[in-house]
């Protein structure tokens, strides 16, 4: 079979009737357009509203929890045998909210091959001092740099830097509703003191924002040796360890074995962020539909318009058939036209897929979550490119496999006969 | 003289709308060189004698010889490639494909035989159209010239691929008399000077009573 001379007659079928091939192609374009946009757009936005909580959320967060012990002193006691025992208004025990032998345990996690870092934080409740008003604050003491790299806490700094932070031993990185509230901005210094009282000045190097408010109006960050000093502790005193995985599928998995293992409380994602997974795939399912419908319509559109040139083309197709072209010949002719329609309005439509992306990409978007972006989120993966033209071209060919098979069976006898 | 073509007690039914038979223990042969016309009346069974011998209807009873073999019951895709090499068709409409030009028109069924390059070709297929006086509409849509021009590139194409035989099917049914002298004296040509052979099924006395033999039929027999 030459394929050089099913094509020329297939391109000379396209081009004698430039509008229709225009219009099949169009339609396989605004399918295949629309699924770049769709997928590009959604899941920008889902990258963009994981990454609002997921990212800077960790895996697992380990620390110990308050907690009224679970075997009281009377069920120790063995005199009372098999008596029911009633034991009222029973109070947790005094507990240190420090991990004990935290930094052995850092070192272990860090070393285990499924845990992509291991960052130890102390939480302080603390007051910001502002003239005669004190006002509640939320102290966490961080190994900045570490912090940075795993939880993305760059992007929630409106003014300074991390940098700034970790090269500053009293700086403080402080919540923008705090900074506002008492007219505070970078370079001032604030005076902060422990619920112990101890009071310590600190140097604003920035600000931090992360576009909910009743964690902004509270939350500062400062170096782990600060918040150490603040709470007249040694460097041991270690308060949580956020573990951030390189699967996060095993987190609930690994939590409880760390639970087991370090006696200790540990959340994973999931179960702390459980709405987020389900809000991404239900968007990733909704864009596949949409474009899967588009595509489909499309597919009529072809399935139509081929149908209907090969019932003009009986002629053509009998004196095809009549001087010595085979019924594949004949079928591949056809087929072959739906595929150029569909590999032609595929490319045009990852292009016009591409172009809006890139006009969506450069919309202003100003959300105070991300203070960072200032543009509408699109993810640009190759993949959905791959997609679409792979799409494209097996769609038209189902759609113009029916009418070829039909030409394919067109006996010319009849057609020449009918005359 | 050698046999071209052959056809031993042809037998075809019709099935729909009612079973009839329209062709009735047909043998006869077409030898070399012959220019052979068939006649008879509308519904004798010409055409569709015409069809079978031509390959197209493969659904028929009886033994078919081209050139001393056998070809009934031959897989549909080399029937395709026997009708390609061997046999040139007229029809009487002339069933041009009006999307391309007149030269493509010709070179079509000599670029699926793949035999020759395209330089080559093209330059048969102009050898043709001069052959049949009309090499100055080469480059003109197939729409777009005259009947009597349609039906000479129809034979220009039959001849394209230097065939053993043409058949044509009323030929000149649809043709004013200046241009069906024109197809007949171009076949008679072709006859005498190339040696082909010729079958054409015809309504026209005249031009059959100028061919080497005529067969006529009546009501799926062969009369005389």
């Amino acid at each position: 079979m030459d394929l050089r001379l099913v094509l020329s007659i297939s391109k000379t079928h396209l081009l004698t009737r430039k509008k229709q091939s225009l219009i099949a192609a169009l339609g396989v374009t605004f399918g295949i357009g629309t699924y770049i946009i769709m997928m590009g757009f959604m899941n920008g936005l889902n990258g963009l509203l994981d990454g609002l909580i997921l990212n800077r959320t960790p895996h697992i967060h380990l620390y110990n929890e308050v907690e009224p012990s679970k075997k009281q002193p009377l069920d120790i006691y063995k005199g009372y045998g098999d008596r029911i025992k009633f034991v009222q208004s029973i109070k947790p025990k005094t507990e240190q909210t420090r991990i004990h032998n935290a930094l052995p345990l850092l070192g272990f996690l860090n070393k285990q091959n499924y845990v992509r870092g291991a960052t130890p934080q102390v939480k302080a409740q603390a007051f910001y001092l502002g003239g005669s008003i004190q006002l509640n604050g939320s102290l966490s003491g961080i190994d900045v740099m570490k912090e940075s790299n795993l939880y993305n806490l760059g992007d929630y700094i409106v003014e300074g830097s991390t940098r700034d932070l970790a090269q500053n031993e009293n700086g403080i990185l402080l919540g923008a509703g705090v900074a506002k509230k008492l007219s505070l901005k970078v370079g001032d210094v604030i005076q902060v003191s422990s619920t112990k009282g101890e009071i310590q000045p600190l140097k604003i190097v920035g600000l931090y924002q992360s576009g909910i408010a009743d964690i902004d109006n509270i939350q500062s960050y400062v170096n782990l040796k600060t918040a150490q000093r603040l709470m007249g502790e040694s460097d041991n005193y270690i308060t949580d360890i956020n573990v951030k995985l390189y699967d996060l599928e095993k987190a609930p998995e690994l939590a409880k074995e760390m639970a087991e293992l370090f006696d200790l409380t540990a959340v994973d994602i999931q179960t702390a962020n459980a709405q987020f997974e389900t809000g991404s795939s239900v968007r990733t399912m909704i864009s596949y539909a949409v474009s899967i419908t588009l595509l489909i319509v499309a597919g009529f559109g072809i399935y139509n318009i081929l149908n209907m040139l090969i019932f003009e083309k009986m002629n053509d197709i009998a004196i095809l058939k009549a001087t010595g072209f085979s019924g594949r010949d004949v079928k591949y002719i056809f087929i072959s036209q739906a595929i150029i329609i569909g590999l032609i309005g595929g490319v045009i439509g990852l292009i016009l897929g591409y172009s809006v992306s890139v006009i969506i990409d450069n919309t202003p978007f100003d959300t105070p979550a991300l203070p960072t972006i200032k543009t509408f989120p699109v993810d640009y993966q190759i993949k959905y490119y791959v997609i679409g033209i792979l799409f494209s071209t097996i769609s038209t060919f189902m759609a113009g496999y029916l009418p070829s098979r039909k030409a394919e069976k067109i006996d010319p006898v009849d057609i020449i006969r009918g005359q | 003289m050698d046999k071209i073509l052959e056809a031993k007690n042809i037998n075809k039914y019709f099935l729909k709308p009612v079973e009839f038979q329209v062709l009735k223990d047909i043998s006869f042969d077409v030898k070399k060189g012959e220019f052979v016309s068939v006649m008879g009346k509308s519904g004798c069974g010409k055409s569709t004698l015409l069809y079978i011998l031509s390959t197209m209807d493969t659904d028929y009873t009886g033994e078919l010889y081209f050139d001393g073999q056998l070809i009934t019951g031959l897989p549909a895709n080399d029937l395709a490639r026997l009708r390609n090499e061997k046999i040139g068709f007229v029809f009487q409409f002339h069933y041009l494909l009006a999307e391309f030009s007149v030269l493509e028109n010709v070179m079509l069924p000599a670029k699926k035989l793949a035999r020759k390059s395209k330089e080559e070709i093209e330059h048969d297929a102009m050898l043709k159209l001069k052959l049949l006086g009309i090499d100055d509409q080469a480059t003109k849509l197939a729409s777009r010239i005259s009947g009597g021009q349609k039906q000479r590139v129809a034979i220009a194409r039959a001849l394209i691929n230097d065939p053993s035989i043409i058949m044509g099917d009323e030929p000149t049914g649809n043709l004013d008399s200046k241009n069906s002298d024109i197809v007949f004296s171009i076949f008679k040509e072709l006859s005498v000077e190339q040696n082909l052979s010729l079958l054409v099924v015809t309504h026209d006395d005249d031009f059959a009573h100028r061919t080497d033999r005529i067969i006529e039929m009546g009501d799926g027999r062969i009369l005389k």
